[in-house]
């Protein structure tokens, strides 16, 4: 049914219903190359189903989802993930028990097997891309330290940092700043202005003036649809985006 | 050589707490014990072979299985029938009917010996059928449950139930088992008596020291990459498997590896014990094996083996006094590590006794006296959020 296609990501006439409900109904998305897509929308909206389809958390009921031409949903999760898809969670979902390196070192992406694991060494080059993600996200000082000891933001932090060090082609975050100080934001922006080049990103976020900060382009979700597709201006002034997210 | 150091033997400190656990296993016991009690001490520590495999499925790897019996039976049974084919020669059992198979097939009108028995007539098999049996049967249940994610209490009940099924099994086939007496009367290992007591004193110390190999072999698989992710795992299944890894495969390996060493232990109960029966395969022996690790400190290698012989000798001194009593007082010890203690002996060491200790070095300034429940594991207690 869909083809060729240029874009990182290519979302066609995607569904899926729990037990009836259509949390995601028709869906239709295209993320290009080097593309930051903020994607906002009302609770319920399906923003994170959608973040779920695409890293194989939840099957999906009809249609595609392609990443460069390759069919994801038939993949299982860490399939998707090697394929170059990595995703953050709303919850900051690192390993709490272990060492903000050790956090890193987990997510390199080398050695993935059993025997990898118990053959895997530190080499001094992945050391060097820990140090470098580390600087990257701000916690160059807390490498040793226990992650589960790390601020509310720091933990964001590493969790895009346990991303970047895979250096997936698309990239996505599912509220990156939420329970962010407003400094931390700032710093996040800026942290996501810096890797979003050679990459494609989606965020869901709620926070307006983050999104103005960082989107190049917005897609407005309701009810499982898309609602307004855009520059952050366009969007803005939608009457029917109004109606149902901004002016409440 | 460094890394060897670091991460099989732990350390300074792990390399201290196996000396102090070799020194009482290989030099005080045997010096202080007679062979009767020595071999009931080998016992107990084939036990701990099983609760040494739970320290890295349960504590490290969170996958608490309840049917290390199951294994524990296997590795035991098939060394068993290796010896009791042995034992059945014709000349030894020229009055059954059928001389040269075992006697319980005589009583159940078996007039050879069935197939899969037959490749038990050769050691190198049998040593190899010890680890690949369970093995195989932990593969395939490994496969069965971990790739349709079932975890948590739901696995722990499937593993219940499988040793619960393999008991009914072995009992309802008489036959071809020996069924609830299981198989007794084993003699000689290829013309080698295992009843002196030269031989016991042999199969302790081959015992001890393949349980500080294994321990070893442990410290090595829970100090590589694959360690910090069982860990990581138990924490945040989903973030493993987004970060590009196939749990399931990962908790398979575990899951043999530990069939495997808990084969090993029944294997040498076998030969030091001197029979097998289906009273260590089922649902009772698979829980005491997690209550020895459990007691012993469930994130700790060293302290299962204490947990194990600690437990084992309570059972043996109250067994003989309260024989009803002792399923309660094992059910209320577990109840009490959980609530009180969770982490154990080990746990109460890192606590109170490491301090203690540390103090009563910097006043006496010389070594510390030589005791058994002072050494620990050191791998660091770290405990779920």
């Amino acid at each position: 049914m869909s083809s060729e296609t240029d874009f990182t990501l290519a979302i066609e006439d995607l569904t899926v219903s729990f037990d009836g409900f259509k949390a995601v109904d028709g869906l239709n998305l295209y993320i290009d190359r080097n593309e930051l897509r903020v994607v906002i929308g009302p609770n319920g909206a399906g923003k994170t189903t959608v973040l779920d389809l695409i890293c194989g958390k939840t099957k999906a009921t009809g249609g595609s989802i392609k990443f460069k031409n390759k069919e994801l949903t038939t993949l299982s999760e860490h399939q998707i993930v090697r394929a170059g898809v990595g995703r953050k969670f709303q919850t900051p979902s690192i390993y709490e028990n272990l060492s903000v390196y050790e956090n890193l070192e987990i997510s390199y992406p080398a050695n993935r097997g059993v025997w990898g694991c118990l053959a895997f060494k530190r080499t001094a080059e992945i050391d060097q891309r820990i140090r470098e993600i580390a600087a990257e996200i701000f916690l160059q000082d807390a490498l040793d330290m226990e992650a589960g000891l790390l601020s509310h933001g720091q933990k964001q932090w590493l969790e895009i940092g346990m991303l970047l060090i895979q250096d997936p082609e698309l990239l996505m975050l599912d509220e990156p700043v939420a329970g962010m100080s407003v400094k931390e934001r700032e710093q996040t922006a800026e942290l996501l202005n810096r890797i979003c080049k050679g990459r494609s990103v989606v965020v869901i976020e709620h926070d307006m003036e983050f999104v103005k900060n960082i989107a190049h382009k917005v897609t407005v979700l309701h009810q499982g649809k898309i609602l307004a597709e855009g520059s952050m201006d366009k969007v803005q002034n939608d009457p029917k985006v109004i109606e149902v997210y901004l002016g409440h | 050589m460094n890394a060897i150091y670091k991460n099989v033997l732990g350390g300074k400190q792990g390399a201290i707490g196996l000396a102090l656990l070799a020194a009482l296993i290989f030099l005080v016991l045997p010096m202080f014990l007679d062979i009767f009690r020595l071999n009931l001490v080998g016992k107990y520590l084939t036990y701990a072979f099983a609760a040494v495999s739970l320290v890295m499925l349960w504590g490290y790897g969170g996958i608490l299985s309840l049917g290390q019996g199951v294994f524990f039976g296997l590795g035991g049974y098939c060394m068993a029938m290796f010896l009791k084919l042995e034992a059945s020669s014709p000349e030894n059992t020229a009055i059954q009917s059928t001389p040269g198979i075992p006697d319980f097939m005589d009583w159940n009108q078996l007039t050879q010996i069935p197939w899969f028995w037959e490749p038990f007539n050769s050691f190198g098999f049998t040593l190899f059928a010890v680890i690949a049996v369970p093995g195989l049967l932990a593969y395939i249940i490994g496969v069965a449950m971990f790739k349709r994610r079932v975890g948590g209490v739901y696995f722990s009940i499937i593993t219940q139930a499988v040793a619960a099924i393999l008991t009914i099994l072995i009992v309802g086939q008489q036959g071809l088992t020996g069924g609830i007496n299981g198989i007794t009367d084993l003699k000689t290992l290829h013309g080698w008596d295992i009843r002196t007591d030269s031989a016991k004193l042999f199969l302790y110390y081959l015992n001890g020291a393949l349980l500080i190999g294994v321990i070893l072999l442990s410290r090595f698989i829970l100090s590589s990459k694959l360690g910090r992710l069982m860990l990581a795992m138990r924490d945040k299944e989903d973030r493993v498997r987004f970060s590009g890894y196939d749990v399931s495969n990962f908790k398979i390996f575990m899951f043999c590896t530990a069939a495997a060493i808990s084969a090993i232990g029944g294997a040498m109960f076998t030969l030091q014990v001197g029979f097998m029966s289906p009273s260590f395969v089922g649902i009772v022996p698979s829980i005491e094996m997690v209550i020895f690790a459990a007691v012993g400190g469930r994130m700790s290698l060293i302290g299962a083996v204490y947990g194990a012989l600690i437990v084992n000798y309570g059972k043996t001194v109250f067994s003989e006094t309260f024989p009803e009593l002792w399923l309660f007082l094992m059910g209320g010890l577990f109840i009490a590590v959980v609530m009180f203690f969770p982490n154990g002996l080990a746990g109460l060491y890192e606590k109170h006794g490491k301090p203690a200790l540390g103090k009563l070095i910097a006043r006496l300034r010389k070594p510390p006296p030589l005791e058994p429940m002072g050494n620990v594991d050191v791998t660091p207690v770290r405990e779920a959020a």
